[in-house]
């Protein structure tokens, strides 16, 4: 039976209205085959406009609605809905874009324009002429979710979830939560001391009846899909027993390895048996078989356990047997509704600087390492000592956008925080050494937020923090001193600066190993390995696969402010979802003509978001409809033509290019 | 001193003279110094290599024309070298030798007659090759 179709078309004030002609266009999609009512509107999407639409599709007993108006994504599911609200199938309305792809560009040719409107309504018409009825998926709900991260952004992310009263699983990489922050002394712009602050809260995730923690865990496989994630967890052995460990340290006096002390940026050197960091959760020595003697040319501890040999100086000395060297790596599973990837960065290696000799000065340091310097629980107990001598050094020079803001050699982007923690680092030094003086290299300051305009300048007042506009070239060592070779560009001077200590603010880049994580989390990332968002302004926190939410700076660099808020809003975001029962989710999907697939299986590399399986039985690929976008690559790939997309198929579609192009034959 | 710029100095044909021949967008820079923090040549310029960027960004076309950085400039590229935005100041530097010499014509060049065959002896080829392309007679 054919339908009876209405068309209503939107002036959208003077922007449809200025350059179609929409008395014409009326006159003109009344004439077509099918309508039986037609008008113009000047702002359709009104209320009064939506009512037009609601009565007439009730009057006439519509059963199809094109609204030529603006771009669907503006007001589809405003009329849909209104449909809908009368007992039209929201699937049988379609929007007509006449404005973003008509009326705006197409200014100055009025009758044109008008034709050009006119043919998309029919085409559109066409569409809706052989659209569906449809109802929306049903998807089930676990309400469970995944962190993967336990630094700033995965507790905060974590505690807001759990405190919420759902159960939340911590991954962490490290053998300890707490991430970058806990290397980090005192905070900008309020000196809050972070140690503190962290520690509260790495306390608050451990007492938690909710959350439960993975560390020393990676992500090995996710399976599955919005609301029905699977996470496979692989977690390294620990070596030893936290139940039995009484953090006597014995064992840290009789390993016979020295390396450099990761967590201290190489200030402190470090057994292979070691505690991680100085936060009390991190009292039990964690052993890193990377290090470790007993380990030496094993790749595998499984192939190894119980060697007999081989170094065993910790479990000897040890007087609870707390110790086991032939702990063997674990799997576990958690099935979940929602992740959060909160996976962190790393500092640009200083390596990749060699004009400013980088790894090869003592006294050349990054920025984590002035941390370090200063934190009251680090290797110099909080003062501020040369690495090569351990003298107090008296003229420091910090230096700014280390690899950033650098699109030919390095990174293009800003790291956004260094400006600020320079400020920081450089008025903690000046208040702990007096007689100090503090360059600092800087090409722009970048101090947006609130009070951090007042921090700067107050450490240029106050504490007498020499700021030099202008990129270091190089740093040397020459006569014990470090020479700064930069510029002035404000006071137009080549200048040199003889200094003790350099740190440099190196750029912030996503933690290593995101580019495989991103491909198992089937989240897309940027150019620079930048976890995506879909978009920028309105959906800041979502990850281009649904369920999957990013916080902190594996999203882009940010502070700790920038991250907590980050993380809070995953969490709220993953309430917002967790408040419904099940999930509901869009039928414009692909679909299989089962007589017609061969089972070939080109659509299942095809399709970007896992959605296309194999059924083993029927030997035909199923479409999961919880995971398919509708995206329609696997339509365009199949050389059988065995895929549609519902209410968009190839039929459709050539009809409509026909009435677009000229009344090309339709099939 | 106040400086009145137009839009016709800052988008003049000077300035789009020295962009043509030099092949640079001198807009690519952003001032950061870097390539007159490490030129080894600044001791005997008027201007940093910064600042002849900048003032072609501003179209001053004066100040750039007399200046004499452009004839210090060695072409050493260690500008170019650690230019974050990949700007290739010797370019730019021969680009305004260029243009100076096309002002002046082909009278206002060194003439090779002039120099004693002992000197033309002992000089080495190449500067006598560069002397053409940057020296004008005193």
């Amino acid at each position: 039976m054919e339908k009876k179709l209405g068309v209503f078309v939107c002036w959208c004030g003077s922007n449809i209205a200025g350059s179609i002609d929409v008395d014409l266009a009326v006159a003109e999609a009344a004439k077509l085959d099918g309508v039986v009512h037609a008008e113009n509107y000047m702002y359709m999407c009104s209320d009064p406009g939506q009512q037009l639409v609601k009565d007439t599709i009730s009057e006439k007993g519509l059963d199809g609605v094109v609204v030529a108006c603006c771009s669907p994504r503006m007001h589809e599911n405003t009329f849909r809905k209104a449909a809908g609200a009368v007992g039209l199938n929201s699937y049988l309305l379609e929007i007509a874009n006449i404005r973003e792809q008509c009326s705006w560009v197409h200014q100055n040719n009025k009758p044109l324009a008008t034709a050009k409107a006119v043919s998309i309504i029919e085409g559109t018409l066409d569409k809706v002429k052989e659209n569906l009825p449809l109802e929306t998926i049903t998807i089930d709900l676990t309400k469970r979710v995944c962190v993967v991260g336990g630094g700033i952004a995965g507790i905060m992310s974590a505690l807001d979830l759990a405190n919420a009263d759902y159960d939340v699983a911590i991954i962490e990489r490290e053998p300890a939560i707490g991430g970058h922050m806990a290397q980090i002394s005192q905070t900008f712009p309020y000196f809050h001391n972070i140690l503190e602050l962290l520690q509260k809260k790495i306390d608050e995730v451990k007492a938690h009846p909710r959350i439960k923690l993975y560390l020393n865990s990676e992500v090995e496989v996710l399976d599955g899909y919005v609301g029905n994630f699977n996470v496979t967890i692989k977690t390294r052995p620990a070596f030893v027993d936290p139940a039995k460990c009484t953090a006597c340290g014995k064992c840290l006096e009789v390993c016979p390895v020295s390396v450099a002390d990761e967590f201290n940026r190489g200030l402190s050197q470090r057994g292979a048996i070691f505690r991680y960091n100085q936060t009390e959760g991190a009292r039990i020595p964690v052993l890193e078989q990377r290090d470790c003697l007993h380990f030496v040319d094993v790749e595998d501890v499984e192939m190894d356990a119980g060697a007999g040999e081989k170094c065993t100086a910790c479990v000897d000395v040890c007087p609870e047997n707390a110790i086991d060297l032939g702990t063997i790596r674990t799997f576990n599973e958690e099935f979940v509704g929602a992740i959060v990837m909160a996976t962190g960065y790393d500092l640009y290696s200083p390596a990749k600087m060699p004009e400013y000799g980088a790894g090869k000065l003592p006294d050349v340091i990054d920025a984590l390492a002035f941390e370090r310097l200063l934190d009251p629980t680090g290797p110099t107990k909080g003062q501020v000592l040369r690495p090569s001598d351990g003298q107090v050094p008296k003229k420091v020079v910090f230096i700014q956008c280390v690899g950033s803001r650098d699109p030919e050699r390095h990174k293009a982007y800003c790291s956004r925080a260094c400006c600020m923690y320079t400020a920081k680092q450089a008025r903690l030094y000046r208040q702990q050494v007096e007689d100090g003086t503090a360059f600092i290299s800087y090409m722009d300051i970048r101090s947006d937020s609130r009070d951090f305009e007042e921090f700067v300048q107050q450490g240029m007042e106050e504490e007498n923090l020499v700021y030099i506009r202008g990129r270091v070239a190089k740093v040397i060592q020459e006569d014990g001193f470090l020479r700064v070779f930069t510029t002035d560009t404000l006071s137009s001077r080549q200048l040199e600066i003889e200094a003790d200590l350099v740190v440099l603010a190196m750029a912030m880049e996503p933690k290593a190993g995101i580019r495989d994580l991103a491909k198992k989390m089937n989240v897309t990332i940027d150019g620079d390995a930048f976890l995506s968002e879909t978009h920028i302004k309105l959906y800041p926190v979502e990850s281009s696969t649904k369920g999957v939410y990013l916080a902190g700076c594996g999203q882009s660099p940010k502070d700790i402010t920038d991250t907590v808020s980050q993380a809070l809003a995953t969490a709220g975001k993953i309430q917002t979802m967790f408040s419904n029962e099940t999930l509901i989710a869009d039928p414009l999907i692909a679909e299989v003509k089962n007589d017609v697939c061969s089972g070939c299986g080109i659509c299942i590399d095809i399709c970007p978001y896992g959605a296309r399986l194999m059924n083993d039985f029927t030997r035909i690929t199923d479409v999961n409809q919880a995971v398919c976008q509708g995206c329609g690559a696997c339509i365009a790939a199949c050389p059988n033509k065995a895929c549609e997309l519902i209410n968009s198929t190839s039929r459709q579609f050539i009809r409509m290019i026909g009435d677009f192009a000229g009344k090309a034959e339709a099939v | 001193m106040k400086t009145v710029i137009s839009r016709s100095q800052v988008k003049g044909d000077f300035v789009s003279k020295v962009a043509e021949i030099s092949g640079e967008n001198f807009f690519n820079c952003y001032q950061c110094g870097n390539c007159s923090a490490g030129c080894p040549s600044v001791d005997e310029m008027d201007l940093l290599p910064s600042q002849v960027v900048r003032y072609l960004q501003l179209g001053l076309e004066d100040e750039v024309k007399n200046c004499k950085s452009m004839w210090v400039c060695a072409a050493c590229m260690m500008c170019h070298a650690r230019c974050p935005k990949g700007v290739d100041i010797s370019k730019i530097m021969e680009a305004l030798r260029v243009l100076r010499l096309r002002e002046v014509g082909a009278e206002g060049h060194i003439d090779v007659t002039d120099f004693s065959d002992d000197y033309l002896a002992r000089a080495p080829q190449i500067a006598m090759i560069s002397g053409y392309r940057k020296f004008l007679p005193l």
